[in-house]
Parts: C-alpha cells; sequence; structure tokens
C-alpha cells in the first residue's frame, strides 16, 4: 500500500516534467549546445512521446522507445553516452570550460524516418541543478539560511562564468592577434614572390630569345 | 504512515514546481529548415520569449509565435535578435517558429529562452501569510538583482561568441587566401612562360625564313 502510494506520486513526479517540447522524426538527431564554465552541473529532463495513428495525437506514455543520450566536451571528447528509457533525466559535470554538445536520437532500429517523435526537454545549468527542497529538508534551514544558500550557489555560478569570460576574451585576442600576422606575412611574401617571379620570367625569356636569336 | 506519505508527496510536489519554468536552449538550424518549440501554457501567465542568432550567414532569422487557435500573434522577418512578452489569453499549446528558409547554405546557430510565468519562490518561503521581514526582503532583492546579472551575462556570452566565432573564421579565410593565391601566383608565372614558349617553337620553315 505504501510502495503503491509511493510509486504513484513518482509517476506524478515523472509526468509534470513537461515544459517545453519539440517534434522530431524517430531517426533524426537533435543536438542542442551548452556553452559552460568548467565544474558546472547541468541536469536535464527528457520524456519521449511516440505519435499514434489511430487517435492522430501522441501517446501518453510509449515505454518501447528508449533515448540515446550523448554529451560531447570542447575537445570532442564523449563525457556520457548511455541509452535512458523513454523518460528520464541525464546528469554531468564540465570538467572543461568551453561548449558542450549535447545529442539525443531515439535508439530505433530504422533506416529511414518512421514516425514522429515528441520530445519533452527541459534543461538546467549550475545553480538551477540546486534542489533546495531536499536541501532544506536535509539540514534543516530557516527560509533565510536557504536563501543564503541560494544567494552563495548564484554568486559562485557567476564568478566562474566571469573566469570563463576572461579565458575566452583571451582566445579571441590571440585569434586576432594571429590574423593581423597573417596578414602582414601574406603581404610581405606575395610581394618577394611577385618580384622574384617577374624578375625570373624576363631572364628566362631573354635567355630564350637569345637562344632562338630574335633578340 | 498518512504524515510520512504527505511529506513525500509534498516534497516530489516541490521538486515538480521547481523543474519546470524556465527554459534556455541553444541549437542549430539547418538552411532551408523551419523548426518549432511548443508549451502548454495556462491562461493569464505572462510569458516571454527570447532569441538571438549567434553565428551563420548575416545573423538573421524569421520568428514566428502562433497562438492555440492557429493565430500568428507575432512575426519578424529576418531579425539578429528580439524578444516578445505577452499574457496568455487563452489556455493551450503556444508555438515558437524559427525559419531559415530564405537562405541557401549558411546554417544558423540559434539562442531561445522561453520563460512562463515567474519564478516560483524557495520551498518554505511561499507560505508566508505575514509580511516580510527587511532582512527576507532585501535578500529577495539581491536574488531578483543576481537573476538580472546572470541574464546580461549570457547575453555578453552570446555578443562575444558571435564576434569571436566571425573572428576565427576571419583568420582561416585569410590563411586559405594566402596560400590559394601565392600558388596561383607560380601556376600562372610558369605557365606564361611555358605558353610563350610554345608560340616561338614551331618549327615551320616559312616563320624562319620570315624572321
Amino acid at each position: 500500500m505504501q510502495f503503491l502510494g509511493i510509486s504513484v506520486i513518482f509517476v506524478i513526479y515523472l509526468s509534470c516534467v513537461s515544459g517545453l517540447y519539440f517534434h522530431i522524426a524517430e531517426t533524426e538527431r537533435k543536438c542542442f549546445i551548452e556553452e559552460i564554465p568548467d565544474e558546472t552541473m547541468v541536469i536535464g529532463n527528457y520524456k519521449v512521446q511516440l505519435y499514434d495513428p489511430r487517435t492522430g495525437g501522441f501517446m501518453p506514455s510509449s515505454p518501447g522507445i528508449g533515448m540515446h543520450v550523448e554529451v560531447k566536451d570542447p575537445d570532442d571528447k564523449v563525457v556520457l553516452s548511455r541509452v535512458y528509457s523513454s523518460e528520464g533525466r541525464f546528469t554531468f559535470t564540465s570538467h572543461t570550460p568551453g561548449e558542450h554538445i549535447i545529442c539525443l536520437y531515439s535508439n530505433s532500429t530504422k533506416w529511414f524516418s518512421g514516425t514522429q517523435l515528441r520530445v519533452h526537454l527541459d534543461i538546467h545549468v549550475g545553480e538551477q541543478t540546486m534542489d533546495y527542497a531536499g536541501i532544506a529538508q536535509k539540514e534543516k534551514l530557516t527560509e533565510l539560511q536557504l536563501r543564503v544558500r541560494q544567494l552563495l550557489a548564484q554568486v559562485d555560478q557567476i564568478n566562474k562564468e566571469q573566469n570563463y569570460q576572461r579565458i575566452r576574451e583571451e582566445r579571441f585576442r590571440q585569434t586576432s592577434e594571429s590574423t593581423n600576422q597573417r596578414v602582414l606575412w601574406w603581404s610581405l611574401t606575395q610581394t618577394a614572390i611577385l618580384l622574384v617571379m617577374g624578375a625570373w620570367q624576363m631572364r628566362h625569356l631573354k635567355k630564350f630569345f637569345e637562344a632562338k636569336k630574335l633578340v | 504512515m498518512n504524515s510520512y506519505q504527505s511529506v513525500i508527496s509534498l516534497f516530489f510536489f516541490l521538486l515538480c514546481i521547481s523543474v519546470s519554468l524556465s527554459v534556455e536552449l541553444t541549437f542549430e538550424l539547418p538552411d532551408n529548415a523551419r523548426e518549432c518549440f511548443y508549451e502548454e501554457i495556462e491562461s493569464g501567465t505572462d510569458f516571454t520569449v527570447e532569441f538571438q542568432v549567434v553565428t551563420g550567414g548575416h545573423y538573421d532569422i524569421d520568428f514566428e509565435l502562433i497562438a492555440p487557435n492557429k493565430e500568428v500573434l507575432y512575426r519578424e522577418v529576418k531579425k539578429q535578435y528580439d524578444s516578445f512578452s505577452k499574457k496568455a489569453d487563452v489556455r493551450g499549446v503556444y508555438a515558437a517558429c524559427f525559419s531559415n528558409e530564405f537562405s541557401t547554405f549558411s546554417h544558423k546557430l540559434v539562442y531561445v529562452d522561453w520563460q512562463v510565468g515567474t519564478e516560483d519562490p524557495l520551498p518554505g518561503l511561499g507560505e508566508h501569510l505575514t509580511a516580510m521581514t527587511q532582512m527576507e526582503s532585501s535578500s529577495h532583492s539581491l536574488h531578483e538583482n543576481l537573476n538580472k546579472v546572470v541574464d546580461y551575462q549570457t547575453h555578453h556570452r552570446l555578443r562575444e561568441s558571435q564576434g569571436r566565432k566571425r573572428a576565427e573564421d576571419l583568420n582561416e579565410r585569410v590563411f586559405l587566401w594566402a596560400v590559394g593565391e601565392t600558388i596561383a601566383i607560380i601556376v600562372i608565372g610558369i605557365g606564361q612562360v611555358v605558353i610563350l614558349r610554345n608560340f616561338f617553337s614551331e618549327k615551320k620553315p616559312s616563320q624562319m625564313m620570315f624572321s
């Protein structure tokens, strides 16, 4: 009885994950980019529904499909690659700052399009991943203490983002300086090559015409 | 057993509330493609959709917001950045559609932020029937200001990303142009000489006598 109660509540929790949703084909791969600083936790909640041709709508729950979630870090290394059920959550923590690519595709074995899928998705980054209700209950914090905890987490996240901003600006500056150098080298080299080419052409043709007794 | 179950249900319920309100996504829109995002909104709720094109072509995209009765609430053509707020009149599924159909070969990277309703108060804070103390109200305003800081940081990051990707593109193009042009000059220079030699190398007796 207690187990039934808790499982009903758990199902209610899972069913409330629907926020934003979009449609993809069964074999299509959909990717999202998250540009985050390092040591930042990302939590994604999703739910997949299969198109039901009988009703023309989407089935409320489709236990047969699985969803493959793949996360790549800025160096193109795979951080997370797992197949989850039709409804679930995935979590990862970044260890390098940069663009992480989160790709979702169903584990369907079809070769071409197949049916449509409705994917509900919710992604939380950094401070938004904190579970305030759980923390309040576990550590028995008052409301004010909980609010201070939230402010601390936010400021920490802002700090990390500012640090990452410094790294990005440095990269941008290096790229611009490299472009500047390349343009300079290119103009010098090209002038030199044109002069050498011209001189070689004249010398070669003069020798050629002298040999032909035309000059 | 009853109180334990009610505590667990309250816990999961509050966890549920904390999960759904604002979603930010950055996705790639291929050329000639159209992508829509849907959200079920209750009537009377304020919502805001904001988007920014990060890379691609002329940094512009078509945007449409469609109400549940298929009426187009807002349409903008070739915009780089825009923000649209509305109070939902009817309950239903609202769609925000992005279209890159006018572009033939540049795919665009688009950032979209959809906020529905106002942020829920922290667990426990919402149950106040009395007015907030000064400490609570100043911590609340601190939280709102920090939210704004995070928002500004996000926009700054997107703008910087736009500039940086353009600079990296330029860098690569300059390199390829320099190498390509050097090869072209050398090939043309040698080719000219070879062709000219060819004109004078035909061993026809008439020509030799003429010269």
